[in-house]
């Protein structure tokens, strides 16, 4: 242990005219010791929990050309990932005529409410989000949109990912010219 | 009335119980904690409410932000089955020594062509010089890596394999590189993998926040 024990417990007597020794503790303080000692132990239990990534599942269809998949108009809303995180979105399909009122413009913290909205309107057999990634948006806005379909637990199969069309992008590069994003 | 003599006591608390524990603790905690990898490959993934943690030994594809692919093979006991078998069905003609090399790398970064004479180089390139395995759709050189992961897989659970296979990717990288990873894994009848990602709350109140807690009850 720490403490020794220094008294000069039944040791033979000096002369008298020797002179003693300065008796000085060998106690020490072991505070600051047990300070540091702790500092690091909580160091250590955060790092070793803080840094575990995760995985996350993903699940990509076979390619085939005869079996795609019939989605009805009333249940299906596209997703288009644009650049500088920003979400395009519209219900069924595009028509020539209202082009400009069905596509619309949001984010990433607005599209959670649309989703939701969109599946609790649909019965669940019709339900269809078609995502589309333009090229340049981001591998980050592809997995974001992935975990806003299971945050909002729609039942997988429900929703796909899918080429985007010419239309589509052309739609885009209008938009973002006219909202300025670089 | 007599004194009562209350004796004094010493406010010094013996200090090394306490200080044995925490140190002992401490020992626990650094061998306890993985050494992580040095990351040559920095990279910083997206978040997901996925909780399922990340297997230790996997197939990594890594994607920077600059739009490189590294491959890493994580799996020692096949690595060298898969190297060896891109070397004949590439008919790359490497070398015993620079077949060793190739093994001895922890990630593999480089297009074929320039595969070689990095080998013989006395210095190691870099991860921030290498070019990164092509991807692009004429020239999927991470198809062919990828088939000789799957041909040293071979007659093996093929669900280990999937288990394994991660893509790994900076959240700046664009699409279309990521759209390529996947193509090469599909053209390979990979489509089950799995995307390294950093933890994250389910945010409250939405569905699967819900359901979540109606599991619990």
């Amino acid at each position: 242990m720490a403490e020794m024990d220094t008294s000069s417990g039944g040791g033979h007597k000096k002369g008298p005219g020797v002179k003693k020794g300065k008796k000085l503790s060998t106690r020490v303080d072991l505070t600051p010791m047990v300070d540091l000692g702790f500092l690091l132990i909580t160091f250590f239990v955060f790092t070793t929990t803080m840094a575990q990534s995760t995985a996350m599942p993903m699940n990509e269809p076979k390619d085939d050309l005869e079996k795609q998949m019939k989605v009805k108009n009333s249940g299906a809303m596209t997703i288009l990932l644009g650049k500088g995180n920003q979400v395009y979105y519209y219900y069924g399909q595009l028509m020539p005529e209202t082009i400009s009122q069905d596509f619309k413009s949001t984010t990433f913290k607005g599209i959670r409410e649309l989703i939701l909205e969109k599946k609790k309107a649909t019965p669940i057999d019709d339900l269809m989000y078609i995502i589309k990634s333009d090229d340049n948006s981001t591998f980050k806005n592809a997995i974001d949109i992935l975990d806003e379909m299971v945050i909002s637990a729609v039942p997988p199969g429900h929703y796909a990912e899918v080429p985007m069309l010419p239309v589509e992008k052309m739609l885009i590069n209008e938009t973002e010219k006219a909202n300025g994003i670089k | 009335m007599p004194k009562v003599k209350i004796p004094r006591k010493s406010t010094i608390v013996d200090m090394t119980a306490m200080c044995d524990v925490a140190f002992l603790l401490l020992t626990f905690f650094i061998l306890a904690t993985k050494q992580k990898p040095p990351e040559v490959l920095s990279v910083k993934t997206p978040t997901s409410v996925s909780s399922k943690a990340a297997p230790d030994k996997s197939i990594l594809i890594t994607l920077t932000k600059e739009g490189k692919v590294f491959l890493m093979l994580g799996d020692e006991t096949k690595k060298a089955a898969i190297i060896d078998d891109f070397n004949t069905t590439r008919g790359l003609q490497l070398t015993g020594a620079q077949l060793a090399k190739l093994k001895k790398a922890e990630y593999i970064g480089l297009p074929v062509n320039q595969l070689k004479s990095a080998l013989d180089a006395p210095q190691e390139i870099p991860a921030s010089l290498m070019a990164g395995i092509p991807t692009d759709s004429t020239n999927n050189e991470l198809s062919f890596w990828m088939r000789s992961v799957t041909n040293a897989y071979k007659g093996e659970d093929q669900r280990l394999l999937q288990d394994m296979i991660l893509v790994k990717g900076d959240g700046d990288a664009l699409y279309p590189i990521f759209k390529s990873v996947k193509e090469a894994l599909k053209a390979n009848e990979i489509f089950k993998f799995r995307i390294v990602t950093e933890g994250e709350q389910v945010p409250a109140g939405s569905e699967l926040y819900k359901t979540g807690k109606e599991d619990k009850k």
